[in-house]
């Protein structure tokens, strides 16, 4: 039908799908897809003929079964008699716990560090050097090991501090600091509103909302002050009127209900009374403060590093006091770099936070991925949730950084 | 039983072997060697040497296997499991057998479909607890923080034992002994609780073991034993008659010592059927005649195993009690072979 | 003035007043002192504070250390020569120093074939290290990898022999083709490998060594430090070439397999390396063929491998974004095809920016070998938790174990850091 003279007609022939652009593409993930789906079709194939040899099957069924256990700590209620299920929530409860604590405090280890390299004290600076480098080099495991066998040799047990020859004391009277964990005094309130678990609740509900308040009205007076300075250019002061707003009701309120404060006691076996943080959590949540710590210290020193000279020098030759060219000028330049960084260590913090059950901290690993594993034998099921729950915490944590690479990017024009 | 031919040729690197099909006789005797599972080191049961030689009573187990099957008691490869790997090991037939102190339970022989093949140790778990702190029964333990090994059925059967008792605690799951007892000696725990066989493997290594004491209650039962994958019931034989083989031996008085001797021939058929100078015992289990008698000679019966690992004379210094002969008032008894 | 004077004798020197020296306070180690250490009174605060933390920490630690003992044959016998004085037991290190090196089970007569792989890698490393070597090294870098299979495994050299002719065959089959056309080239080249591998598979005798220097060693024998080393080095190397594959992928054109590619990358980034290593030590055999089980030391190289790779590949994609676009303007300009400008103009880029990164990747992934102890295997960390510190001897030996493994880790770590640092100077093309 086609004639030579005619104009080359768009006729399909099959070598255009891998020599022509158009159709070479579509070619390779097409077969992309097939090598995908047969690999996983593979492998899908091997697991049920692997389970039907030896009669297993996957079910989730175990979940709802009593997990039979305790959990030396949660953070909702839990008894042996709950589920696996539960048992899994107390684990990520406890995990989210750690990994924020960690979080916070790493940062502060790390600002600190990082600053202090930087500093023109020799000696300081030369110390956090060597605090980063020991801290970088050494695997994370071994340092976890390390601070929970510290922990376990420096500080004394229970059984210490008791009889007459007691060969510690607790610290000023009211705290104890053992190899079990820190007691501190517990506040709470004798004229509350109501002795009953619920009336509890009230109580530190309206603390909660009283710190709220401040928080707005501190916030109301800082803006009226810089209101006052924009159209006079003087700023009244606010210490005074901050402090007292953020204290005085609090004051109040701490009197009308009756602040008091328990005091650990040592009865039995143990310290009774006040608030217990436990010993494995202290060492998770130290040791990896202080490893990640190192890595934010690095990141913090790059990050200042990075701006250059001549912002600190423009600053200065536009009359900027140096204390706010640092917060006005450094700082912000500064964050860009630090913060993307700073936040893929947390996420570095969550996932090392799966190695607590080297000190016995009950986490996720531990409770879903360690004792039900054991116990239950289903393997696969539980190491799959497992899998499941970090992916869910990376994701999240992972779209916060994009959320926040996209609002501070440069605006390119 | 087709392979790829390239995982073929790293099965002869040593970096895949072994392989699990049903007929697990014929893989050892293809390979050569007895995979057996054994713990990753609890002195006395299960734990490498100075040498890197392992040793134990479990290990011990695992060359009368090795002996009965192959004939030679070294083709062992001890592959250390876990508490979480153990199962998973078996069942994917990494290893032939699991002889790692595991309790045998119900839901562990039914729903993961394993076949304990018998006990070689009945234990039971236990306490142990400082001199100093006045202890003499585990219902004194209200309050206490208590130390443990997870990976058995330990977890469970302490929170049953509180319970029941409606007692107070604080557990400390731990992941090794080595670890749980530096807990154990600082005071960061009052008690320390595993199996008994394990608390006094424990105490002997301790700088003063006359400073702790085993608490008399022990809240569970555990059967230890061998175990094999569902399914295979001819391996599961072998291990299970292997077993008692040792056990039998230990019963008709014989030892390393005079199997020799006794392998001529003697005046009771028993013997004689043991050590295969009469009957077809071992063609049954498609070994040879002297499958039981080389067993017995990789470490000697179940009494001189017994002896030599955890006995009395040794660190760990177990009194037989429950695992005693029948005929002495323990629960160690094994058909009869016939 | 008046001149009476004028005609007295003027004093004018002659010669130069030889300059005075500084103060004493504003030179030498005093001035030093003065602006490094207290140059205001904050800084003399955290100075004397740093000074009271090195005093705590080395009157702790410096008795102990020098007051240890090297030969003893166990702890007690130790704790009883040091009779109550502080000091350390090193002797469990002098005892078991080959277990904690080479792990328990591999033959002691035997130790001198992974320090010589050891001592090798050196050599093979550093030509890749170091751009100033001949390249003819490299040669030798090659070759490595059989070498050090064979020094560590040992068993027939056929084994090692038949893998290299297996790349060779596919290495040729490239460079006869990929002139043509890439995909022919590379896809030819692995079908050569594969012949060659099917084909030898057949033809090598399978018999394992079990006697001699060579003999054959399995894999779940190696332990200890050269256990963490194998890992770190293995994976490190493999999961290169499937970073920058995964870094390509993220960044293709074609949905499909960019999206393949970002699921795994973030799917692997998003769990813990040990849920990976749960995954290696209780799943994966259920993925395999019910036939052949793959194993321990091979399923955690493959799932390690896959986790550096993804982070090498979001390394690798780092330094592909860095590029200008005008790199990629021009490859196209110049009419290369998509591999051959990767090849030609963007990956040798991309990949010297990316390299920093990627030691640091290979530095973190090293440390993370020591996770394996978790799921049994006697690494460094695996051989204290587990058979040193279980064994009778030495039950209680905490400090002297870790400080070791931690000396021996901050040693390789730190130097791998300072050559990162160098490197990263060297590439600094930069002017500041």
């Amino acid at each position: 039908m086609t004639i030579l003279t005619d104009p080359p007609k768009e006729s399909f022939r099959l070598s255009m799908l891998l020599n022509d652009t158009r159709y070479r593409s579509l070619t390779f993930q097409v077969i992309a897809a097939i090598a995908l789906a047969f690999s996983i079709l593979y492998l899908a194939n091997n697991l049920a003929r692997n389970l039907a040899d030896q009669g297993l099957s996957i079910s989730f069924a175990f979940l709802g079964a009593p997990a039979g256990y305790d959990i030396n700590q949660r953070l909702i209620e839990y008894t042996s008699q709950s589920t696996n299920l539960r048992a899994a929530f107390v684990g990520i409860l406890n995990t989210l716990l750690v990994a924020f604590l960690a979080c916070v405090t790493a940062t502060i280890f790390g600002v600190l560090a990082g600053v202090l390299r930087l500093s023109k004290n020799w000696l300081v600076a030369k110390i956090m050097a060597f605090y980063v480098e020991i801290f970088r080099n050494i695997p994370v495991l071994i340092w976890i090991i390390i601070i929970f066998t510290i922990m376990t040799a420096v500080l004394p047990g229970p059984r210490a501090f008791r009889g007459d020859d007691a060969t510690a004391s607790m610290f000023l009277g009211v705290s104890a600091f053992t190899n079990r964990g820190i007691y501190i005094p517990g506040p709470y309130f004798t004229r509350g509103f109501g002795a009953a678990e619920l009336g509890a609740v009230w109580d530190w509900v309206l603390v909660l909302g009283l710190l709220v308040a401040s928080f707005f009205g501190a916030r109301a007076v800082n803006a009226r002050a810089t209101r006052i300075q924009e159209a006079t250019g003087i700023r009244p002061a606010t210490l005074t009127t901050n402090l007292a707003i953020w204290f005085g009701p609090l004051i109040v309120v701490a009197l009308a209900l009756g602040l008091t404060f328990e005091i650990p006691e040592l009865k039995g076996f143990n310290f009774k009374g006040g608030i217990k943080v436990g010993g494995p959590l202290i060492a998770i949540w130290f040791a990896l403060s202080i490893y990640t710590g190192a890595f934010i210290a690095e990141n913090v020193r790059a990050g200042i590093l990075a701006v250059s000279k001549g912002q600190t020098e423009a600053a200065a030759a536009l009359g900027i006091r140096p204390g706010r060219i640092m917060s006005l000028v450094i700082l912000p330049q500064a964050l860009r770099v630090i913060i993307p960084p700073l936040i893929s260590n947390y996420l570095n913090i969550t996932k090392n936070s799966s190695l607590a059950i080297l000190v016995g901290y009950a986490d996720v690993t531990a409770t879903l991925g360690g004792i039900t594993l054991n116990q239950t034998g289903r393997a696969i099921e539980c190491v799959l949730l497992l899998m499941l729950f970090y992916l869910v915490i990376s994701l999240l944590i992972s779209g916060i950084i994009n959320i926040y690479n996209n609002s501070v990017k440069l605006k390119e024009r | 039983m087709k392979k790829s031919v390239f995982l073929g040729a790293l099965t002869v690197a040593g970096l895949a072997a072994g392989m699990s099909a049903a007929a697990t006789l014929d893989d050892v005797k293809a390979r050569g060697t007895l995979n057996c599972g054994v713990t990753t080191g609890l002195v006395g049961f299960a734990a490498p040497d100075a040498s890197g030689e392992w040793e134990g009573f479990d290990v011990g187990v695992c060359r009368a296997v090795a002996a009965a099957v192959l004939g030679d008691s070294n083709a062992v490869e001890f592959v250390p499991t876990t508490g979480k790997t153990r199962f998973t090991a078996l069942a994917s037939g990494e290893i032939d057998m699991l002889a790692r102190n595991t309790t045998w339970t119900f839901s562990r022989d039914v729903d993961l479909k394993f076949e304990f093949v018998g006990v070689n140790y009945y234990d039971g778990q236990g306490f142990m607890a400082p001199k100093e702190l006045g202890v003499s029964s585990a219902k004194d333990l209200d309050g206490a923080t208590v130390c443990i090994q997870t990976g058995t059925t330990t977890e469970l059967n302490l929170a049953d034992f509180f319970r029941a008792n409606n007692i107070s605690y604080e557990p400390v799951p731990i992941e090794t002994n080595a670890e749980a007892q530096q807990q154990y000696l600082a005071g960061a725990c009052d008690v320390f609780t595993t199996d008994a066989s394990g608390l006094a493997a424990t105490r002997a290594t301790f700088e003063n073991p006359g400073d702790h004491v085993l608490l008399p209650e022990i809240v569970s039962k555990e059967p230890l034993g061998p175990l094999v994958r569902h399914g295979d019931n001819e391996w599961g034989d072998i291990v299970r008659w292997t077993l008692n083989a040792l056990i039998t031996a230990e019963e008709l008085g014989v030892t390393s010592a005079n199997i020799g001797e006794l392998s001529a021939g003697t005046n009771n058929p028993e013997v004689n059927r043991l050590l295969g100078t009469e009957g077809e015992l071992g063609g049954m289990l498609g070994l040879d005649a002297a499958w039981a008698k080389n067993a017995i000679m990789a470490g000697g019966n179940y009494g001189e195993i017994f002896e030599k690992n955890i006995g009395e004379n040794t660190p760990i210094g177990l009194a037989r009690g429950l695992n005693a002969m029948w005929t002495e008032g323990g629960l160690i008894y094994s058909p009869p072979f016939r | 003035m008046s001149d009476t004077h004028s005609q007295s004798v003027a004093f004018v020197r002659t010669e130069d007043v030889p300059p005075a020296p500084p103060p004493a306070n504003a030179t030498g180690p005093v001035k030093w002192i003065k602006d490094n250490l207290f140059a205001t009174p904050a800084n003399s605060v955290l100075t004397v504070i740093a000074l009271l933390v090195i005093y705590m920490v080395l009157s702790g630690t410096l008795p102990w250390v020098f007051n240890g003992i090297w030969d003893s044959p166990s702890l007690a016998v130790c704790r009883e020569m040091l009779n109550g004085e502080s000091g350390a037991c090193f002797a469990v290190l002098t005892e078991r120093w080959n277990q904690l090196l080479f792990g328990f089970k591999y033959p002691s007569d035997l130790y001198w074939r992974p320090a010589l792989a050891f001592a090798l890698l050196f050599v093979a490393a550093a030509p890749v290290l170091f751009f100033d070597l001949p390249r003819k090294i490299l040669i030798f870098t090659g070759l490595y990898p059989f070498i050090a299979y064979y020094l560590i495994w040992g068993g027939s050299i056929f084994t090692p022999l038949l893998a290299l002719a297996g790349f060779v065959a596919g290495g040729y089959v490239y460079q006869r083709f990929v002139k043509g056309s890439f995909a022919v080239g590379f896809f030819g080249a692995i079908a050569a490998a594969v012949l060659v591998w099917t084909i030898g598979g057949f033809i090598i005798p399978s018999s394992e060594i079990t006697e001699g220097a060579m003999q054959s060693v399995q894999s779940r024998d190696l332990g200890g430090f050269m256990l963490n080393m194998m890992l770190g080095v293995t994976c490190v190397s493999l999961s290169l070439p499937i970073g920058i594959a995964l870094a390509l992928g993220r960044q293709s054109s074609m949905p499909i397999i960019k999206y393949i590619c970002v699921v795994f990358i973030e799917f692997i980034r998003g769990v813990p390396l040990i849920t990976l290593l749960f995954v290696a030590s209780v799943m994966l055999s259920y993925f395999f063929p019910p036939e052949a089980t793959v194993d321990l030391f091979l399923r955690v190289v493959i799932m390690i491998t896959i986790f550096s790779a993804a982070y090498i590949a979001e390394v690798v994609r780092g330094g592909l974004a860095a590029l200008p676009k005008g790199q990629y303007e021009a490859a196209d300009s110049l009419g290369l095809d998509y591999t051959q400008a990767m090849r030609l103009i963007i990956l040798p880029q991309a990949l010297k920016i990316s390299i920093p990164g990627i030691v640091n990747v290979s530095v973190g992934l090293f440390k993370d070998t020591t996770l394996v102890s978790v799921i049994s295997m006697f690494d460094m960390v695996g051989m204290i938790r587990g058979p040193i510190l279980a064994s009778t001897e030495w039950n209680g030996v905490y400090w002297e174990l870790f400080a070791f493994a931690a000396l021996l880790f901050f040693i390789v770590c730190y130097g791998i850091s300072q050559y990162s640092q160098w490197l990263e100077r060297r590439l600094a093309t930069d002017h500041k």
